[in-house]
């Protein structure tokens, strides 16, 4: 029988604020998870610490709340170990860019196949509002003492300059783009790379639903939603030759795009590049039968009595 | 009875290690039983290093203190180790650096000259190596002048090619082999492991094996302590092994398929012998393989360990102290979650960077209370590289059955030892996975409270075991909730675990009594060695000493100790920190004080003799309360 959304949830109560821009991103997973028909049992949310981490008890999958900034390290560690289990980390910008920003890198470096999800909305909301990594330089939430003194990360850019083989943006707001985002980002073989950009309604008060959708802008008449989308201007996200030329195309025009902000900000793939070979297959040309036979599926004993043969090593010990 | 010890110095990445591969490698197959040790600095290369490797017929668990043969072919070798060459032993040394003074040697740092040239005008001696040597031999050293440069120029004349004569880099293989030829070992021994050891290359294996033949028998035309490694009775099944194989070859064997790991010393060599040897052989089955995953950082390998641990495998990962510390915070993840993990983690001396090549037993209480929060664990060491690997075996059974993270304590001088032992036996080791399920029907709640408190479990991927983890307190089903009847089920349900550990696991794993006696020495960890040694030494003197070797340190089997103490009056604490961890411990949860401690924590691993000296002055009374033993350079 065919699964449905509603199969997808669970009945924990939901306490994010409300208008909270989490509820777009976590129905929208929930959508792509049932449209994709992915066995509830075969895949396992992650989640860091924050608002965004308490997502994975709202969906009805395996579900395992990590811990601040580490979310990609649990979550990695059960891919290697299982590479037939769907898996999608999630996390907020606090969590990924700033506590895991090593994690965040090494992760684009080893290109596990698997999805990362990060919702982005500029300031630390479950400890009252301060600055996150990508709020803007000069910036003032309204928690702020004084106003942002650091240069904003770039979530797109850091992503691609790290390897990640399929980076995307997304925003809350625009849940069936989202929720294209989200299938593309899950069926691509490597890691990729979400961010999604979503208004934190208590304690961002600048970059608000209201200020996406342009409502702010001073002439009237010239008013339009600051969110476009990529694949809507003719943008070409996808390496399609293994040759230099391409790749140095397609990363240029995505790092160029990555910098865009305030009337124009982009939504949609900006980098999709297939000719990485992703850590499975790199794994494969070491231990050939990997995929095949992964630590997940591997038998150790009969009878509780171990089954793996060391006595090749054992023999070249012996005096 | 054989009791030999031989020592190789020289800088790191002169080959001092290779030396004593091929040392070791010979005298255990001449049927000695062997116990070697490395000691080197935080260097990659110029540094002094030395290796010390003891021979006998009978077996040996540690080093002493004195030295029979030493060969150097460095100056500081000779200054730093000429005094512990007993009267009646010998030095070969390289006649090129008699004359190098001890102001000449840049890596011998300030305090040790300072040291050095104290005793050098007390001897009343030129500061040179001929100086230090000349009082050698006035206190009964054979001393055995040996040109390295001759010896090259004899093999580039051999083999027609003049450029051997620059090949300093085949000097550890002349020290090794002149030794050999002194000592009388086999020289067909001597040249086959070399060409084992050199096997990779036809062009250098010829080229050190030649040098080797030569060298050995100028070796055996220096004098005349010949033969006193001439062979002896083999026992069948010993192995040679390194102090990293014990665990590694313990974890293929107990299933773990998963270890991630972080670059660190003395820890890193298990990960990279386990990636070295990552496809398995299984019996009856298709070929197996470990997953070994070098990660960013020490976070990252704890947080892909406990991943992987979710889909109901065997998952370690191995580090020292500054490692450890970073892993913390997930360990109290792993503890909440119930998450069977195993950390290996191979001490050395903090804190902080601290002596990072050297060893220490310095975290022990951090093991036992690291992280914030009250949450089960177990704390269990090894005493030597035999028992880690049955112990390895033995902490993957315990994190399956209990459902907690278990720290296999190890340090470096277990990791820097070479030792012959009764080769590791697959068939003694059992597999329990406990209430790990492999099919679930209906309603499934992963920490469905009541029994004993330890829940079925299921694992990610299993068809109808859906559960959820968090980090914060949670229901059965593993949702959060801060309700402070259900936050009180659940705390009890966790940590009840630590009474039950003391019930079920069987008492000769949880410590063991060596012997009794009216004083009894109380310790945990690789001192096992130097204990053993030195009580050997007090019982052919007709004292006899007892010794409770602890395993279990957390949760601490406090009514087996106590039992097992008998009617011991004299309670002497021994191990390498400064504040005796274990003996804070001891008294926590025996309410009896230690009447002596006996520590060291100069990063040098305790030798039988200086801890034998030690316990004889506790016995014939007026010790201090606390001896510090300071052996070693």
């Amino acid at each position: 029988m065919a699964l449905r959304v509603a199969d997808y949830k669970t009945d924990v109560h939901n306490d994010w604020c409300p208008g909270c821009g989490d509820f777009g991103i976590v129905n929208a997973i929930q959508m792509a998870l049932a449209e994709m028909g992915v066995e509830r049992d075969r895949t396992a949310i992650f989640s860091g610490v924050g608002c965004s981490g308490k997502t994975s008890h709202f969906i009805n999958t395996y579900g395992i709340h990590t811990l601040h900034g580490r979310v990609m390290t649990f979550a990695q560690g059960a891919k290697v170990a299982n590479p037939d289990l769907t898996v999608v980390a999630i996390g907020g910008d606090g969590d990924g860019l700033g506590i895991g920003a090593g994690h965040f890198v090494a992760a684009g470096r080893r290109d596990i196949d698997m999805t990362y999800i990060i919702f982005d909305n500029g300031v630390y909301g479950l400890t009252k509002g301060q600055a996150s990594p990508t709020l803007k330089l000069g910036e003032q939430p309204k928690s702020l003492p004084k106003p942002n003194l650091n240069y904003s990360v770039n979530p797109i850019g850091l992503a691609i300059t790290s390897g990640y083989t399929f980076v995307a943006r997304g925003y809350s707001y625009d849940i069936r783009h989202l929720k294209d985002m989200i299938m593309q980002a899950v069926r691509h073989k490597g890691t990729s790379f979400l961010d999604v950009l979503q208004p934190c309604p208590t304690y961002n008060d600048i970059n608000t639903r209201d200020w996406y959708a342009g409502l702010d802008m001073k002439d009237v008449a010239e008013r339009h939603s600051r969110i476009y989308k990529l694949e809507d201007t003719g943008y070409d996200p996808a390496v399609h030759y293994a040759d230099r030329g391409d790749l140095d195309e397609k990363i240029s025009q995505a790092l160029i795009r990555s910098l865009d902000w305030g009337d124009k900000i982009p939504i949609g793939v900006f980098y999709k590049n297939e000719h990485i070979t992703s850590f499975e297959t790199r794994m494969q040309e070491h231990i050939p039968n990997y995929t095949e036979n992964p630590p997940a599926h591997q038998r150790i004993s009969e009878e509780e009595r171990p089954i793996t043969d060391v006595s090749g090593l054992l023999g070249s010990l012996l005096v | 009875m054989v009791d030999f010890t031989w020592l190789i110095g020289g800088p790191q990445g002169s080959g001092v290690e290779t030396a004593s591969t091929i040392f070791s490698g010979v005298c255990a197959k001449a049927g000695y039983q062997i116990f070697g040790k490395r000691e080197f600095h935080s260097n990659i290369k110029g540094e002094h290093s030395y290796f010390e490797v003891r021979v006998s017929d009978r077996m040996v668990r540690s080093n002493s203190s004195t030295v029979d043969l030493m060969v150097s072919y460095d100056a500081e070798t000779i200054f730093r180790h000429y005094s512990t060459v007993a009267p009646g032993g010998s030095i070969i040394y390289d006649l090129d650096m008699r004359d190098t003074e001890t102001v000449d040697v840049a890596t011998m740092d300030p305090y040790f000259k300072e040291r050095l040239h104290a005793e050098i005008r007390r001897l009343g001696v030129p500061p040179t190596v001929r100086g230090v040597l000349d009082a050698a031999a006035r206190s009964g050293v054979r001393t055995y002048p040996v040109s390295f440069k001759d010896l090259l120029a004899d093999l580039a004349e051999q083999h027609g090619n003049p450029r051997l004569k620059l090949m300093k880099r085949m000097y550890n293989v002349l020290g090794v082999s002149l030794s050999a030829g002194l000592a009388g070992l086999p020289r067909d021994l001597l040249l086959r492991l070399i060409q084992d050891v050199f096997h990779k290359k036809a062009m250098v294996k010829k080229l050190n094996a030649d040098a080797a033949a030569h060298a050995y028998d100028a070796g055996a035309d220096l004098g005349d302590i010949a033969h006193v490694l001439a062979g002896a009775e083999k026992r069948p099944g010993t192995a040679l092994v390194q102090g990293h194989q014990g665990t590694a070859i313990g974890k293929m064997v107990a299933g773990c398929r998963f270890q991630s790991y972080y670059p660190i010393t003395p820890a890193s060599d298990e990960s990279v012998y386990l990636e070295s040897n990552e496809i398995l052989d299984v019996k009856h089955a298709r070929p197996g393989s470990i997953s070994v995953v070098q990660t960013e950082d020490e976070i990252s390998a704890i947080g892909m360990m406990i991943g992987a641990a979710l889909t109901g495998v065997r998952s370690s990962t191995s580090t020292s102290g500054p490692g450890f510390s970073l892993m913390a915070e997930a360990l109290g993840w792993a503890g909440i979650n119930e998450v069977p993990v195993v950390i290996t983690l191979y001490q050395r001396s903090g804190p902080s960077t601290g002596l990072p090549t050297r060893h220490g037993q310095d975290d022990l209480l951090f093991a036992v209370f690291g992280g914030h929060g009250e949450f089960p664990r177990i704390v269990y060491a090894s005493g030597d590289i035999e028992e880690s690997f049955y112990d390895t075996c033995l902490c993957f059974n315990y994190s399956d059955v209990y459902q907690l993270p278990v720290i296999h304590m190890m340090d470096k001088f277990l990791s820097s030892t070479t030792t012959t032992c009764p080769v590791f036996d697959p068939s003694r080791v059992t597999i329990d996975r406990g209430r790990l399920l492999d099919s679930i029907d209906g309603e499934y709640r992963r920490f469905q409270l009541g029994g004993d408190g330890i829940s079925p479990r299921s694992y990610l991927g299993l068809k109808n075991g859906i559960f959820w983890n968090t980090g914060d307190e949670s229901d059965e089903t593993g949702h959060i909730t801060e309700d402070p009847v259900v936050r009180r089920q659940m705390m009890d349900k966790r940590l009840s675990r630590m009474d039950i550990v003391l019930e079920r696991v069987p008492e000769e794993e949880q410590a063991v009594c060596h012997r009794a006696g009216e004083y009894t020495i109380v310790s945990w960890g690789s001192t096992k060695g130097p204990i053993l040694d030195a009580l050997e030494m007090l019982e052919s003197e007709g004292v006899s000493v007892g010794f409770i070797q602890v395993k279990m340190l957390h949760p601490f089997p406090a009514k087996l100790v106590e039992r097992l103490l008998g009617g011991a009056r004299v309670i002497i604490d021994v191990e390498s920190n400064q504040t005796g961890q274990m003996g804070n411990l001891f008294s926590q949860n025996i309410f009896r004080r230690i009447d002596h401690y006996i520590l060291k924590y100069t990063g040098r691993g305790m030798t039988c003799d200086e801890l034998y000296d030690a316990m004889s002055d506790i016995i014939r009374g007026g010790a201090p309360y606390r001896t510090v033993l300071m052996h070693g350079s």
